[in-house]
């Protein structure tokens, strides 16, 4: 059998994924002996160039991490996927826009102004802003355009298969290494590399009715390690969370936060996060419910924090 | 072209939409811009409809039960009660107007409240302009374009 092309390419990311899959340690050699690594700009030296001079449709499986949040993304979400006979969304800014994804509660002014002026560690005094276009002695240098939206890559291009989290787990990248391999692969459109029940079904903790009558965060109260966090009042987005990732977060003594994404039939994490702790808030009157709700401080970006790209409204409207 | 709001009333089916009934069966007269969608309970009203409804082009959106006490279901408007609380916090986070979003107990005798409740979300949603979500989802596939 000819080896597997392949190729792994980062946008708006912050390397995470990568370092991932790294993280598969000497199964790396494995890896390679079954594929060639044809691009992958965080440890191999391609071009842009080398991948624009493929016939399309040459590599056979890209891992593409990273939101698209300007036009240098763009550009490759589309090179890539004309190159490409599967494309997969690769970690959850791929997948629903990650934390990259908390710009859409702004725009491009809002974010160059704090980027750029007023930001306490920024000295600008010429009020300099990066432009797309700017003319040198030596001739015109060019930036990519930035977006006022972030988006995840199926906004953009059509793509084959999901894999959530963030990153994904180094066990789960190897299945899914193992399932490209092999050619065992899922239906069109999947989510793989994770599983179909919920953080909670796979949690480890012990778990009793709910009735919460305040939150409190991780930061100022000790939770008890073997009880539900949600149970003791502190924010666990587990109930609408998938799950495959081990529950990493909740055994190391973390709530989860809600990486790897809705599970199987849920639209929007953060409208079911709503649903789900709302209902096991103890409170029988109006005045109970907000003086219980406003110890949340952020809801959205609590309950969406790795989502808002991927979810119903998209971003916030300015 | 004036604007006319367009909005999604969920009402649950024991007593807000017998109370919508009423005021249809009493003749009346109130503003027309209400869809009415009908549920059984108002706690089946998962937060997930409310941000569709805005996000496939609604301008506003009416949540109306039972008043605390009276669910059919015993304790299900409780449950509304705190998710639409939460909700409301979340929608103010996506950038949509309190006045937008409305949550309100009608009972079945309530005709003439149900006519008020409608007129003035209706207003409220008149004076904020058009929600523009669905416009900003449209763009969705042609980036560049935007």
């Amino acid at each position: 059998m000819a080896k597997l092309k392949l190729a792994s390419y980062w946008a708006a990311a912050c390397g995470g994924c990568d370092t991932a899959i790294l993280d598969i340690h000497e199964k790396i050699l494995d890896l390679a002996a079954a594929a060639d690594i044809l691009f992958w700009p965080i440890a191999l030296d391609f071009k842009y160039q080398d991948v624009e001079a493929m016939p399309d449709g040459h590599l056979d499986v890209t891992l593409f991490h990273g939101a698209v949040r300007n036009s240098e993304n763009e550009h490759l979400a589309r090179l890539l996927r004309a190159k490409s006979k599967v494309l997969v969304a690769f970690g959850t800014c791929a997948h629903l826009g990650g934390i990259p994804g908390l710009a859409n509660l702004f725009d491009r002014r809002q974010i160059f102004q704090r980027v750029y002026h007023t930001s306490p560690s920024t000295v600008n005094s010429d009020g300099i802003e990066p432009q797309t276009r700017t003319t040198v002695p030596e001739g015109e240098l060019t930036l990519p355009e930035f977006y006022d939206t972030v988006r995840p890559l199926d906004h953009i291009v059509e793509v084959e298969y999901y894999v959530p989290g963030c990153p994904p787990t180094p066990k789960q990248i190897w299945n899914v290494v193992q399932a490209i391999v092999s050619g065992q692969l899922p239906p069109k459109g999947s989510v793989v590399g994770a599983s179909d029940k919920t953080q909670c079904d796979e949690c480890p903790r012990e778990k009793h009715e709910k009735k919460i009558t305040g939150f409190k965060r991780i930061a100022t109260a000790q939770p008890e390690q073997e009880t539900c966090y949600l149970e003791q009042g502190f924010l666990c987005v587990g109930p609408v969370t998938r799950g495959g990732c081990d529950t990493r977060c909740q055994l190391s003594g973390v709530a989860c936060r809600g990486c790897y994404g809705p599970p199987p039939g849920v639209i929007d994490q953060g409208a079911k996060a709503i649903s789900a702790i709302a209902s096991v808030i103890e409170a029988k009157n109006e005045a109970e419910v907000e003086r219980i709700i406003a110890e949340i401080p952020d809801p959205l970006r609590s309950f969406n924090r790795f989502g808002i790209p991927g979810s119903l409204l998209v971003r916030k409207n300015l | 072209m004036t604007f006319e709001p367009k909005i999604v009333g969920i009402l649950c089916n024991w007593c807000s939409y017998t109370g919508a009934d009423l005021a249809g069966t009493a003749r009346i007269k109130y503003a027309p811009n209400v869809r009415v969608m009908r549920v059984m309970c108002s706690g089946r009203v998962d937060p997930t409809f409310v941000l569709k409804a805005f996000a496939e082009g609604a301008d506003g959106v009416l949540v109306a039960g039972c008043h605390l006490g009276d669910c059919h279901y015993i304790d299900g408007n409780y449950k509304t009660l705190r998710r639409m609380a939460l909700l409301k916090k979340m929608l103010s986070d996506y950038g949509i107007e309190p006045g937008r979003f409305r949550l309100e107990w009608v009972s079945a005798s309530e005709g003439g409240r149900f006519a008020e409740v409608v007129n003035r979300i209706t207003e409220d949603v008149r004076k904020l302009g058009p929600a523009r979500f669905r416009e900003a989802r449209k763009k969705r596939i042609s980036v560049s374009a935007a």
